[in-house]
């Protein structure tokens, strides 16, 4: 990386690949990467080598989100780096396989950018999931989708919180970009989300081109929502849940959540309200899979992010 | 179907009393406002079973997929209720579901015989947009269309609707078809694995019809002849598939997504393929399509259910007069 004036100069982005099938039952990623192995037209651009890729294959067969373990928290140093064996567990054969094919994580070889599909059943419209802040490519590239699409054509998670950041499937790839669209349920797939889905990601491809062929980003300012919290369900001694999702709160993802803003609904009919200190976003708001990680929503928080000016480097 | 006086359709129904009733809940393990309703009242924490004329008893049908929040562990449950399965020989290898079949079978039939109970109310939640829909399996339809009748005018937060099946009760596959009368309550739309407030809510209020009047009727409520609209079942369509693959090559086309129990016209948009493509409903008929892409449905090949709209003049119904039964209410 070479700095200019407001901006960096970064090598061009000749390797992408496009996952779809990280957790087997989101099926806008299945359905997509199967019609584009297939025939692949609609995500190929020129100069760029685009790979559209199964994730979890195993999982995708049987309809489920992971076999043994979720894949997408399975990219750690520890996993990545144990031997091989029979016996280990599937999403850990696959996690090393994935590093082999499009890593290795943090080298010179490792893919320029790993774009991962994802569906929810909570109700964030199009999401990017960004894990550092500092990629300025990657910001440039959402900045770019917003100002041709609109503002509101897509949301920003930034999620760098020490404890809930995890290590997802595209961190193998040097600018990783999660796309998580919804709502949609698990094993379901609707056509609007599929064509909502493929927008976003023409757009992000049309970056990248635009990009390679020498295009200058000038420096933005991008509006994300920062990770702040998870929080869970109230539960009984059991661990059993005794609550649900209040429905003044179902289905507003990213819409202000004040203290003293009704939460949850307990099944004997109270209302819990929210304790927390001042105004937050939340999102995740009631997805499926999160009931088993103990989480009902997360709250997140708006701030304004400064990208620097992009430009390809030029040798 | 809207001949008076005939077999079917008599001038007026009479049963016995109805005293031991069934609410049944995870049936489908990844079902949640079901389960969790069965699961509160079998804690001991909700109330609303009791009624004055009977109690109702919470049943988890499924206990092994709950506990794992998926359909089902190793075959559909809800597909194992068929005379012919119930009465299988046992097997040490049997899949865990015609094991708990048979279990349920015990506890609250033999189905088809005096002994078993009277009616069950199959709770059940949908990925489709059917709202309230009434799930009438058997063929013996009178008293679930007043139930259905006396539901749907009742509840205002959602749409009801009733879905015919007219299945032989010994080929009746479901849970319900164990008691001598049953209904299934199939409320959407809701993602498995998922609980939203607005469809416990929706089922609850459903459900405490269901109970309202089977104790109406018990008490000696009559309901006079009426009409109903329903929708008698007509064929299973799949989704189109690659013919090498076997792979899905379209889904639901958005115009047809969220429409169930909307009319279908000759020629109007069915799928989207993948490719963008638009397929059309080629039938010579209009139908009324429901189980709109339902998520459990993949795997049976089922994009969406057809269903012909129907007008049914159905008979009056009253408590059977001479009620032998009525010594049964405890």
């Amino acid at each position: 990386m070479t700095t200019y004036l407001n901006g960096v100069s970064l090598p061009p982005s000749k390797r992408v690949s496009i996952f779809g099938g990280t957790h087997g039952n989101e099926m806008t990623g299945v359905t997509l990467v199967r019609q584009w192995i297939k025939n692949g037209a609609e995500v190929q651009r020129a100069g760029v080598l685009v790979t559209p890729f199964i994730a979890n294959p195993k999982a995708v067969e049987r309809r489920v989100r992971y076999i043994d373990q979720d894949l997408n928290r399975a990219f750690t140093p520890e996993i990545l780096s144990l031997v091989e064996r029979k016996d280990l567990p599937c999403e850990v054969k696959q996690a090393q396989e994935i590093n082999r094919l499009f890593g290795p994580k943090g080298s010179k070889d490792a893919y320029d950018v790993i774009f991962d599909l994802h569906n929810t059943t909570s109700n964030m419209g199009c999401t990017f999931i960004l894990e550092n802040s500092g990629d300025d490519f990657i910001l440039q590239m959402v900045n770019y989708i917003k100002c041709t699409l609109g503002q509101s054509s897509c949301h920003v998670l930034l999620n760098e919180h020490p404890e809930l950041k995890y290590e997802t499937t595209r961190s193998v790839a040097k600018h990783a970009v999660g796309l998580e669209v919804g709502p949609q349920p698990q094993g379901v797939i609707r056509s609007d989300i599929l064509k909502s889905t493929r927008q976003i990601l023409k757009y992000a491809l049309d970056f990248i081109q635009l990009f390679n062929k020498g295009e200058e980003f000038a420096a933005c300012d991008l509006e994300v929502y920062v990770l702040d919290a998870s929080v869970d369900y109230p539960r009984d001694q059991h661990g059993d849940i005794s609550a649900m999702i209040h429905p003044h709160l179902q289905d507003r993802d990213w819409q202000p959540l004040c203290p003293g803003d009704a939460i949850f609904l307990t099944f004997d009919g109270k209302t819990i309200y929210y304790e927390g200190e001042g105004t937050v976003y939340p999102t995740f708001i009631n997805e499926a899979a999160y009931y088993e990680k103990h989480r009902a929503f997360v709250t997140t928080r708006k701030k304004v992010l400064p990208a620097k000016g992009v430009k390809i480097r030029t040798v | 179907m809207n001949q008076e006086g005939n077999a079917f359709n008599p001038p007026h129904q009479s049963l016995p009393p109805f005293s031991r009733v069934i609410v049944s809940g995870g049936t489908h393990g990844n079902e949640l406002a079901g389960l969790y309703l069965a699961k509160q009242w079998l804690q001991g924490k909700a109330r609303g079973l009791e009624r004055q004329t009977f109690s109702a008893k919470a049943v988890l049908s499924n206990p092994r997929a709950s506990e794992v929040c998926r359909r089902y562990v190793d075959v559909d449950l809800n597909r194992c209720f068929t005379t012919e399965c119930l009465n299988s020989p046992d097997a040490d290898d049997m899949p865990y579901e015609i094991h708990r079949a048979k279990e349920l079978n015990v506890l609250l039939g033999p189905k088809g015989s005096e002994q078993a109970v009277d009616f069950i109310c199959d709770l059940h939640n949908t990925t489709s947009n059917m709202g309230v829909s009434i799930l009438v399996y058997q063929d013996c339809h009178c008293f679930s269309l007043h139930m259905f009748k006396y539901i749907q005018s009742h509840v205002k937060s959602a749409p009801v609707y009733c879905a015919i099946f007219n299945t032989p009760k010994d080929r009746a596959y479901s849970l319900d078809a164990v008691a001598k009368y049953g209904i299934a309550l199939e409320v959407g739309p809701q993602p498995q694995g998922v609980l939203r407030a607005d469809i416990l809510s929706h089922m609850a209020e459903a459900l405490k019809l269901v109970l309202d009047f089977i104790d109406l009727y018990n008490q000696g409520t009559e309901f006079p002849s009426c009409e109903v609209e329903a929708y008698v079942k007509d064929k299973d369509f799949d989704f189109p598939r690659d013919p090498v693959t076997g792979e899905l090559t379209a889904t639901i086309h958005p115009e047809r997504q969220d429409q169930d129990f909307q009319v279908m016209n000759p020629g109007d948009p069915l799928f989207q393929t993948f490719d963008g493509k638009t397929v059309n409903y080629s039938g010579s008929q209009p139908t009324y399509p429901f189980f709109i892409n339902e998520a459990a449905y993949y795997e049976k090949k089922v994009a969406f259910s057809s269903s012909n709209k129907v007008s049914i003049r159905i008979p009056a119904l009253r408590l059977q007069a001479s009620a032998g039964g009525a010594n049964r209410i405890s």
